[in-house]
């Protein structure tokens, strides 16, 4: 049989493609069905977050970080408020804190449900997918509860947070803690052990701890390679520090170690929250100084001097002695990070974002090269990008 | 750890005199190195490779515009020591034409870092496998984050009808982009109206 000569060619995948996880354009160079080189085209949703910043005062900032990753929303503003806090120099009340830990949580959850449902949506089992959206339906509307938005929370503030939760949150959250474990077992029954979502992403896109480090991994897909480093260990903010949680760690740094990290973090994020709400105490939920945080309605129709720091507060925002911060937290897709530079006005100088899902899909060529077509689906799928936040 | 770091700022300016311009522990607690653009290979390896620092992780690479210098740009790197659980940032000052030299060679996550603050600021990175915009669309003028840089840009595009295809204008506005300065003017540093008479 004479031999056929293989020629290499170009194609081009998305941005309109079910598996591309929104406006992925990816140039893949192929030889035969063996990917040669993948080249993600990224910025098709590229809003100039960073440039708008530098125009808004640090309240009026915030409200963009939920529209970097939509999917679990109130992290990323945790890691603005954060640096903001820092360079203000402020401690927030107690309630605060467990109340964001709270929601770092359910955002958490929020993310790995979507990520680990559409991962198995993506490589053939469309059910989970179903279950997923269910409970996120659920967990959203604790957030529509808190801030009256399902997604683009704005709830967290430089000082706290905007409100205190209404009554009978806690406890409706408690009893979703109950029966949540059960909705990720029926989860796992039908993806953990089946025959054809192993086939899929078994041995695909394997990392070592070495690339991975190399790669600027972080969160889910460093702890898959087997690397166990966890800010919300190393380096706790508000008060994870208290908590008493564990770190799933992978062996093989393939897609289905990722997988799994992802549902075992979900448990985690699920003993975090039921801590949270035991130990939630009571007190104010921001800082009661009026040079940060708005003065009650109420106390403005008689006070004066509260009126004045409502005027100050929403024309010009407080001022931010000049500095500069890197504060990061562990959002559910590695580290995310604000480097916030303030000149000392009411608006920053300079605010980087750091996001996970950029750099993760900076390796997608390394993790593809070599493998097939379809395990570029695979291995999208396994890093858990959303392009909001690598866009910017 | 404040105390922690300032050491190790001071064990990285004597391993390195000649490319360690300056340490600084900031007030909340963060330590910087300012290193000289063409050191900056050799400082990111040692901080890579030496026992003492064991920087493994390159987090993140963006630049920062400061209009009113000479070398307008920093180009600041932040790293991560798992081994110390400590952070560092270096920056590295350049301007329009000196090209930086790029670490894609330590670390392979600067790629798209570099690419990225080409694309928002115009900084040339020597070396660099792959320098092209990353984040602006296809055919994309100017460096939007340079402070020069208006907030609503200079083209806007639509879908015309009659051609069939994307158009690219120059940006209409309905109404001007507001920028309301809040600063008041008897704290700030400018002159009030009428000051020029004054001298």
């Amino acid at each position: 049989m004479a031999e056929s000569q293989i020629q290499s060619y170009t194609i081009n995948f998305g941005p309109q493609h079910p598996a591309a996880h929104g406006v992925l354009r990816l140039i893949l160079e192929m030889s035969g069905e063996v990917v040669d080189r993948a080249d993600p085209h990224v910025g098709l949703l590229h809003r100039g977050t960073e440039k708008l910043i530098e125009h808004k005062t640090y309240v009026q900032a915030t409200p963009y970080f939920d529209r970097l990753d939509y999917v679990g929303t109130m992290n990323q503003e945790h890691a603005f408020v954060l640096a903001t806090e820092k360079l203000l120099g402020i401690d927030i009340p107690i309630r605060a804190k467990f109340i964001r830990t709270l929601y770092d949580e359910i955002g958490r959850i929020l993310n790995h449900l979507l990520n680990v449902t559409a991962f198995i949506f993506d490589v053939g089992g469309m059910t989970p997918l179903l279950y997923g959206f269910e409970e996120r339906e659920k967990l959203m509307e604790f957030y529509e509860r808190v801030c009256g938005a399902r997604l683009h929370a704005n709830y967290y503030r430089p000082g706290g947070v905007a409100a205190d939760l209404p009554a009978g949150l806690l406890e409706d959250i408690a009893a979703w803690c109950e029966t949540f474990p059960k909705v990720l077992d029926d989860i796992e029954t039908l993806a953990t052990d089946n025959r054809i979502f192993k086939q899929r992403v078994v041995d695909i896109g394997v990392v070592s701890p070495e690339q991975a480090l190399d790669w600027g991994f972080t969160g889910p897909n460093l702890r898959a390679s087997g690397i166990a480093w966890d800010l919300r260990k190393a380096q706790p903010y508000d008060v994870y520090d208290q908590m008493d949680f564990d770190i799933p760690v992978g062996k093989n740094g393939d897609g289905y170690d990722r997988y799994l990290v992802r549902v075992l973090e979900m448990r985690e994020s699920v003993k975090i929250m039921k801590q949270c709400i035991a130990k939630m105490p009571g007190g104010p939920v921001k800082v009661e100084d009026n040079k940060i945080t708005p003065p009650k309605r109420s106390e403005m129709k008689t006070s004066m001097e509260s009126l004045i720091h409502h005027f100050k507060l929403f024309t010009e925002g407080f001022r931010v002695p000049a500095g500069e911060v890197y504060a990061a937290i562990e959002a559910p897709k590695g580290e995310f990070a604000v480097y916030l530079i303030a000149d000392g006005t009411g608006k920053p100088y300079r605010c980087k974002i750091r996001p996970p899902g950029y750099v993760h899909l900076q390796a997608l060529d390394m993790m593809s090269k070599g493998h097939m077509l379809a395990d570029v689906v695979a291995n999208i799928g396994s890093i858990d990008i959303v392009f909001g936040e690598i866009d910017r | 750890m404040t105390q922690a770091l300032k050491d190790l700022g001071e064990y990285i300016a004597q391993a390195l005199p000649q490319d360690v311009l300056g340490t600084e522990v900031n007030r909340v607690g963060e330590l910087s190195l300012t290193v000289k653009a063409a050191s900056i290979v050799k400082v990111l390896s040692f901080l890579k490779d030496d026992a003492g620092c064991l920087f493994k992780q390159l987090v993140d690479v963006c630049g920062v515009d400061w209009p009113g210098r000479e070398q307008r740009f920093d180009v600041v790197y932040h790293l991560l020591s798992m081994k110390h659980n400590q952070r560092v940032r270096v920056k590295v000052a350049t301007d329009e034409e000196t090209a930086v030299p790029s670490v894609t060679s330590v670390f392979s996550s600067a790629g798209w870092f570099e690419r990225e603050t080409w694309d928002m600021y115009g900084v040339l990175f020597s070396d660099h496998p792959d320098l092209r915009r990353i984040l602006t669309d296809y055919g994309f003028e100017g460096h939007p984050l340079r402070k020069d840089f208006p907030l609503t840009g200079y083209v806007e595009m639509r879908y015309d009808d009659e051609t069939k295809r994307v158009v690219y204008e120059p940006v209409k506005l309905t109404q001007d982009f507001r920028s309301f300065d809040f600063l008041s003017p008897w704290e700030g540093p400018g002159m009030l109206p009428g000051d020029e008479k004054a001298n």
